[in-house]
């Protein structure tokens, strides 16, 4: 769940508040977005790709909520991470540039089941996946 | 009711979603000529199952043989309930698409003979393209605008009705044909961007009485961390499982032993089969979303365990979705098209999952498709839609109840999720079981319109709420009508577990207060329907 919006870093671009799928921000009257319905976030991590002041940080615990703290999130370099990874922001590669998924299917593992009813555990669901 | 909407719009086309096919049915119409708006209950580029990760796609080049041996084996896996000629035309749409996405900046990698490796697409790239495009192409875009229920006159329908959440703005669409693309149902489980998914198109076209196809194949979970909502579990093909001593858990030839585990207690995992430096840097650069949630919590896959659970995906991952008639997507009602998971998949996918390339692949074709059959529809009509004397459909989760009945939505959420979320109801499902979970949602269904919002947002959730509802109803109903287990797993029944041949048909249910099913022959064989043997077996699920 979104976690943190960083009062320090936040621009006041109000681009997490537009992008949000579920509406988890409301525009907070000095500009830095408010966490208004957090028990709304879907923990997708959509707003930390979209977000270019590194300012949100969204914790991988869906279902509870946790303390966190903004300087130790800082400096083990996790604010912005996601949003590097993807390759979003000046000077990046993206990360669809160097896609490396059509080449995992020549490393799978020898022997593999798919359970029935359950999503793409392994490979077979098509000729192409 | 007097209603005077706050925003006013008069357009050809209205596209209600805003994931793929959503996306895809904008630029379709608006390409062909007509004049768009599309509105999203969140935001075009980021809503959606397939914007938070990405998404394997039916890319095969024109080889005739190649493509011939795909459609076999799908035909096979689907129970034969698909049909060829639609997944060639699938194979056929996505191929040219593919090249346009391309056009558009997509930076497909090339392989060592400098062919683009068009299959798979990373869901934030995708989407800020196809937001970009929509947009260029001269479409309207209604960020944060959940519809909430349709407009129809004696022709059909004429645009759709409702809210700006975050201007807190109440709008009205007049178009002469509309396109539902607002996504299948996950029922809040928490899935990757899947919350959004509440089957709010599946209740807006239920209440014209357009019937819904396939509903029963839905029994489908993925793996998730226990902890976390990442629903993408392709790489755990490269994970060995284990019990919470630690014993190993061997993959048993039904392929049940994620469900059957997790019915005993907790399940691990360690992607331990990717053993060397260079391959687990291939699988984070494909699937880096999949290691997000664990890199977070301080896990390393490679090495150490982690806990898995299953979520429900419904009608996301499942296949049935609103009833397709035509090549254009188009459904029994005037002016209504369907796309994307909101719309049945079992031309392409039959009784089989179409979780990853199929879907991926449908919300591309069926968005065009129905982009463009919309446009030459609105666009035949002499009249414009501000002329037709329209009127709201919507009928469940709207009102606002008397304050002595009043019953909160998050009550009712949670009685739905109990009845539909279980492994032990839904996946391992019995006729007994099936049974009286529907009683259950029949109970939750009589008080959808005890719900009483006090503002735009407990509107939204109110609408969501009864459509969940309505989809979990006719799931189940339509369940209870398959006596058998058929090809694909997406739908059993422990007291009939074979296949049954006489049930070679698909099933058709709708109305809300009582649901009706009936079975539909497939289009080889006549277009028919046959009232026969789905009619006497739902006998005993009829709802009042």
């Amino acid at each position: 769940m979104i976690e943190l919006v960083s009062g320090e870093r936040c621009i006041s671009c109000s681009i997490c508040v537009k992008v949000c799928p579920t509406n988890v921000f409301d525009k907070g009257e000095d500009g830095i977005p408010v966490i208004a319905r957090q028990s709304d976030c879907q923990t997708c991590f959509i707003c930390e790709v979209y977000c270019p002041a590194d300012a949100l940080y969204v914790s991988p615990y869906a279902e509870q909520t946790v303390e966190v703290n903004e300087q130790e999130l800082a400096e083990q370099g996790v604010l912005g991470s996601w949003r590097a990874i993807i390759g979003w922001g000046p000077g990046r590669t993206k990360i669809a540039a160097i896609d490396t998924t059509p080449f995992i299917d020549r490393i799978l593992p020898p022997r593999t089941v798919r359970p029935q009813g359950v999503s793409e555990v392994v490979r077979g669901g098509s000729q192409t996946n | 009711m007097s209603y005077s909407a706050e925003r006013r719009l008069i357009v050809d086309v209205l596209v209600i979603g805003g994931g793929p096919a959503g996306a895809w049915a904008a630029w379709s119409a608006a390409t062909n000529g007509a004049k768009v708006v599309l509105a999203d209950k969140g935001f075009l580029g980021s809503s959606g199952a397939t914007a938070p990760g990405g998404t394997n796609l039916l890319y095969l080049p024109p080889d005739e043989e190649m493509r011939k041996l795909a459609v076999d084996k799908r035909m096979k896996q689907g129970g034969h309930l698909a049909e060829p000629a639609w997944i060639h035309r699938v194979l056929d749409q996505v191929y040219a698409n593919m090249e346009l996405i391309e056009q558009w900046g997509y930076p497909f990698v090339r392989d060592e003979h400098g062919t683009p490796m068009r299959d798979h697409l990373h869901g934030p790239e995708y989407m800020s393209i196809m937001r970009k495009v929509v947009k260029r192409a001269g479409v309207k875009v209604l960020d944060q605008s959940p519809a909430l229920e349709l407009l129809v006159d004696e022709f059909g329908v004429g645009g759709a009705r409702g809210v700006s959440r975050q201007d807190n703005q109440t709008w009205e669409v007049r178009a002469n044909a509309v396109v539902i693309a607002t996504g299948g149902c996950a029922f809040l489980s928490n899935g990757l961007g899947c919350n959004v998914l509440t089957g709010d198109g599946y209740l807006m076209a239920g209440e014209l009485g357009v019937e819904l196809s396939g509903m029963e194949f839905t029994r489908k979970y993925a793996p998730s961390p226990a902890f976390g909502s990442n629903t993408r579990s392709r790489l755990l093909g490269w994970a060995t499982y284990y019990d919470h001593a630690g014993q190993e858990i061997v993959a048993g030839r039904q392929g049940d032993f994620l469900a059957e585990a997790l019915l005993k207690g907790p399940v691990y995992a360690i992607m331990n089969k990717a053993d060397t430096p260079e391959k687990q840097a291939i699988l984070r650069k494909s699937h880096a979303i999949f290691f997000l949630p664990y890199d977070r919590a301080g896990i390393d896959v490679f090495t150490e365990p982690f806990p898995l659970t299953l979520r429900y995906e419904g009608t996301v991952r499942g296949t049935g979705g609103i009833r397709i008639v035509g090549d254009d997507c188009s459904t029994t009602a005037g002016g209504l098209f369907a796309a994307g998971d909101a719309a049945t998949r079992e031309r392409i996918t039959g009784s089989a999952s179409g979780g990853g390339a199929f879907n991926a692949s449908w919300a591309i074709c069926s968005g065009t498709w129905s982009g463009k059959g919309a446009a030459a529809y609105a666009l035949s009509h002499r009249s414009s839609a501000a002329e037709r004397d329209l009127q709201p459909a919507g009928r469940y989760g709207l009102g606002t109840a008397p304050a002595t009945s009043v019953v909160s939505s998050q009550e009712l959420i949670k009685d739905i999720q109990s009845q539909v979320l279980p492994l032990d109801i839904n996946y391992f499902r019995t006729e007994r079981g099936l049974k009286t979970a529907l009683r259950q949602l029949d109970e939750v269904w009589k008080r959808v319109n005890d719900q009483a919002p006090q503002n735009m947002l407990e509107q939204v959730r109110a609408r969501e709420t009864a459509a969940m509802a309505a989809t979990a109803r006719w799931m189940y109903t339509a369940a209870l009508s398959r006596k058998e287990s058929r090809s694909g797993g997406l739908h059993v029944l422990a007291e009939y577990p074979g296949q049954d041949d006489e049930q070679q048909y698909r099933l058709l249910v709708s109305g809300l207060e009582e649901i009706r099913v009936r079975a539909e022959k497939l289009p080889e064989t006549g277009s028919d329907v046959v009232a026969t043997g789905a009619a006497a077996a739902s006998e005993g699920v009829q709802t009042g």
